[in-house]
C-alpha cells in the first residue's frame, strides 16, 4: 500500500453533539450542513448555524479531523444568494472542503474561493469517469462521492479513469434511485432532494389506524399498510409496497440499509478515499456508534488486510441501532441489480 | 413555437419502430429525438440502426438529435457514448455530464432534462460550453422558469417537456426484471411485452407510478396542452412530446394545431382524452405537486 494512501472515515452530524460523537469516536472527516434547504437533509431541528458551525469546525480541527460542508441541492434563482452565502461562510469559517453539486455553484466557489477543496457530491449523478472528469477539468474538484448504484466492477473501472479521488457510501440509508435523478418525492409532494433538500417530507406523511391496518399516506397517496403483526417503517415513498398486475411487493426497493462492512479489503485495495457513513438526521448516539464500528473495522484492515474479517461484535452493535432492519450490499453487489 | 418527438423511452420491436418513424415522418413535429436513453441492455436498435433512422427523417425534412443514455455506468457504454458524440452528422442531445465533457469544444449540443440546470448561472456554464438548446428539469415551474428565461444567454432556445409520462427517475435496478424475479443479468428483455410501461397502483388500486425497466414513470399523463398561453408567453421555444405506442401523431397533430391557433386548448384536451393512456396531470407546472392537475377556468375537469 501506498505511504500517503489513507482511507478516511467520513461521517455525518446533524448537531453539535452528533459532530463531537463522530470526532471523539474516530471520524477522519465530518460533514454538516447549514439549517436550510442548502443541504439534502432539510429537517425541522437539524443542522448547524454560523456560530455552531464556527465552534464544530475549532472542535474537529483541535483533534485533527476535518469538516466538510454538504451544500448539495440545486439552487433556484430566488435562492442563489443563500446558497452563495454559505460557500462564503464555509470559506470563513475554514472548512476543510465543500460538498456541491451544482456546477454554477462550483464555477462561483472556483474563483472566489479558490484556495477551498471541493468535493463533487452524490447529488451531482456522476457515474462514469467522463463526467468525473468534467468536473476536475472545469472547476477542479478533488473528490468525487459516487451514488449507491455501480457494481464493485464498475467502481474499479471507474477508478481507473480518473485522477479524482473517490468516495463511496458504506453505511446507512440506501437510495434505490439515481441520487440527483430522482424526482419521486415532487411528483408527490412538491419537494424533492433536487429542490428543497428533502425526500418525502415528514409535513406530507398521515399514519391512519384503520380497519385493513395502519396505514401510511404521503400527501394522500397510500404508501403502505401494515398488519398488526408487522413493523411500520416511515413512508419513504420508493420503500412502500406496491401493486403491479395483482402482485403487492416492495416494488422499488424492501426497507433496507447498506452495510459494506465485508468489501473494506477491495475497497483499500482499489485505494477509495473516502467511506461515507449516511445519517445527518441520526441521533449523538447512532453517530457514536456507528463511527466507533467502523473506526475499528478500517483499522483492523489497514493492520491486516489479507485475515480481515467482519467481526460479529460490529454487525450486532450496527444491527442494535438499524432498528432491525434488513442490511444489504446494495448495488456493489450485482444481483442487486 | 416549435414541436419536438422525444426519445421513445420504451422497449418496441424493430417493426414497431420502424412503423412509428415512418408516421412520425409525415407528422407536423419540427425535431425528432432518437435513440436508447433509459437502458444500454437494450440492443434491437444499435447506433449504426439509430444513424440510419436518422437520414430517413432528415430526409423527410426533420431536424433530428441523437440522444444520449441516461444512466452510463461502464466503459462499454461509455464506447456507445462516444459513437454518438462523434457521429459528425446530427446534432446531439447530452443526458449526462459526461456526454458534455466529450461534446463540449467539439460541436454544439442540446443540454438534456436531465442535467439538473436550474438556475441561470449553470445555464450560461452550458452555454459557454457549446449548449444551443437546453431542456428544463421536468420539477421545475412557470415560476421558477422565469428568471432563467430573463437572463438567457443569446442563441439559447428553451425547450419544456409537454407530454407524456414523467421520467421521473432512474435507477441500476431494473424494476422489470425484479417484477419477473430475474436479476438484471438475465432479464430476458421482457420489458419489450410492455410497450407503455407495467402500471403500479398503490394497495388501494390508483394508477401511481409506471416501471419501465430502470426507469420510473409517472402513471399520469403530463400534459400542458391547457397551459400554451403561458408557456408561450415566457417565451419558451420548444414543447416536447414523448411517445406512446398508440395515437402519438394524434398528440402531435392536435398541439400543432393548437399551437397555430386552429382550434382550442378545451377542444384539443377533449379529443386528448379519448387517447391518452391514463388521466392528465400538469402541477409542475404550477409550482405544485407534479401529480396534480390544475384547469384552466374555461376547462371543466372530467368526471
Amino acid at each position: 500500500m501506498l505511504p500517503d494512501y489513507k482511507l478516511e472515515l467520513v461521517c455525518p452530524a446533524g448537531s453539535l453533539p452528533a459532530l463531537k460523537a463522530a470526532v471523539d469516536n474516530g471520524a477522519d472527516c465530518v460533514y454538516l450542513g447549514f439549517r436550510d434547504d442548502t443541504n439534502a437533509r432539510n429537517f425541522t431541528g437539524l443542522n448547524f448555524d454560523a456560530a455552531n458551525a464556527r465552534t464544530g469546525v475549532e472542535y474537529a480541527h483541535a483533534k485533527g479531523a476535518k469538516v466538510l460542508l454538504a451544500l448539495n441541492t440545486y439552487p433556484q434563482s430566488h435562492g442563489w444568494e443563500r446558497w452563495k452565502n454559505a460557500i462564503d461562510m464555509a470559506a470563513d469559517i475554514g472548512m476543510d472542503a465543500i460538498i456541491l453539486a451544482d456546477p454554477g455553484l462550483m464555477q462561483y466557489a472556483m474563483k472566489t474561493h479558490p484556495q477551498i477543496h471541493l468535493h463533487l457530491s452524490v447529488q451531482g449523478s456522476a457515474t462514469n469517469y467522463e463526467a468525473i472528469n468534467f468536473y476536475h477539468e472545469h472547476f477542479g474538484i478533488r473528490r468525487a462521492v459516487l451514488p449507491r448504484v455501480l457494481s464493485f466492477a464498475q467502481v474499479e473501472e471507474l477508478a481507473a479513469g480518473t485522477p479524482v479521488e473517490l468516495e463511496l457510501f458504506g453505511f446507512g440509508g440506501l437510495c434505490v434511485m439515481v441520487e440527483g435523478r430522482c424526482s419521486l418525492s415532487s411528483y408527490v409532494t412538491g419537494e424533492s432532494p433536487n429542490n428543497c433538500g428533502v425526500c418525502s417530507p415528514p409535513k406530507a406523511v398521515r399514519w391512519q389506524k384503520t380497519t385493513n391496518g395502519l396505514e401510511s399516506r404521503l400527501n394522500g397517496v397510500l404508501i403502505d399498510r401494515y398488519a398488526d403483526d408487522e413493523n411500520a417503517g416511515y413512508p419513504t415513498l420508493c420503500k412502500g409496497r406496491f401493486e403491479v398486475e395483482g402482485e403487492t411487493y416492495y416494488a422499488m426497493e424492501e426497507p433496507t440499509s447498506l452495510n459494506t462492512l465485508e468489501l473494506l479489503p477491495e475497497l483499500m485495495r482499489i485505494k477509495v478515499r473516502g467511506l461515507k457513513i449516511e445519517g445527518r438526521q441520526r441521533s449523538p448516539a447512532y453517530v457514536a456508534q456507528v463511527t466507533s464500528v467502523w473506526r475499528d473495522a478500517i483499522d483492523q484492515c489497514v493492520k491486516n488486510p489479507d485475515a480481515f474479517s467482519v467481526r460479529p461484535s460490529w454487525t450486532a452493535a450496527l444491527g442494535k441501532i438499524s432498528e432491525g432492519q434488513q442490511h444489504t450490499l446494495g448495488a456493489y453487489n450485482r444481483p442487486w441489480k | 413555437m416549435k414541436l419536438a418527438l422525444g426519445p421513445i423511452l420504451y422497449y418496441w420491436t424493430r417493426e414497431k419502430i420502424q412503423k412509428f418513424y415512418e408516421d412520425i415522418a409525415a407528422a407536423p413535429v419540427d425535431i425528432v429525438y432518437l435513440g436508447e436513453t433509459v437502458c444500454s441492455r437494450r440492443h434491437i436498435m444499435r447506433t449504426a440502426d439509430w444513424l440510419e433512422m436518422a437520414k430517413m427523417l432528415a430526409g423527410a425534412g426533420k431536424k433530428v438529435v441523437l440522444s444520449t443514455l441516461t444512466l452510463i455506468e461502464s466503459e462499454s457504454d461509455l464506447k456507445t457514448l462516444r459513437r454518438i458524440t462523434e457521429n459528425g452528422d446530427f446534432a446531439v442531445e447530452a443526458n449526462d455530464m459526461g456526454a458534455v465533457h466529450r461534446l463540449s469544444g467539439h460541436m454544439p449540443f442540446i443540454a438534456g432534462p436531465y442535467l439538473n440546470i436550474y438556475n441561470p448561472q449553470t445555464l450560461s456554464l452550458l452555454s459557454s460550453l457549446g449548449a444551443q438548446r437546453w431542456v428544463m428539469p421536468v420539477e421545475m415551474s412557470l415560476k421558477t422558469l422565469q428568471p432563467l428565461q430573463q437572463s438567457r444567454p443569446a442563441g439559447m432556445e428553451t425547450e419544456v417537456f409537454s407530454y407524456g409520462r414523467l421520467p421521473l427517475a432512474f435507477s441500476s435496478r431494473c424494476f422489470t426484471a425484479r417484477f419477473h424475479n430475474l436479476p438484471k443479468d438475465d432479464c430476458r428483455f421482457l420489458c419489450i411485452e410492455d410497450t407503455d410501461g407495467k402500471t403500479m397502483r398503490t394497495r388501494e388500486g390508483k394508477p401511481f407510478l409506471v416501471i419501465n425497466g430502470i426507469q420510473t414513470q409517472s402513471a399520469l399523463i403530463y400534459n400542458l396542452i391547457g397551459d400554451l398561453d403561458s408557456l408561450r408567453n415566457i417565451g419558451v421555444d420548444v414543447l416536447r412530446i414523448s411517445p406512446q405506442s398508440e395515437h402519438t401523431t394524434e398528440i402531435v397533430r392536435l398541439f400543432r394545431e393548437c399551437v397555430e391557433n386552429r382550434i382550442s386548448p378545451e377542444g384539443a384536451m377533449q379529443q386528448m382524452e379519448k387517447v391518452m393512456p391514463e388521466a392528465g396531470c400538469n402541477g409542475y407546472w404550477h409550482g405544485r405537486p407534479g401529480m396534480e392537475q390544475l384547469y384552466l377556468a374555461s376547462l371543466v375537469p372530467h368526471e
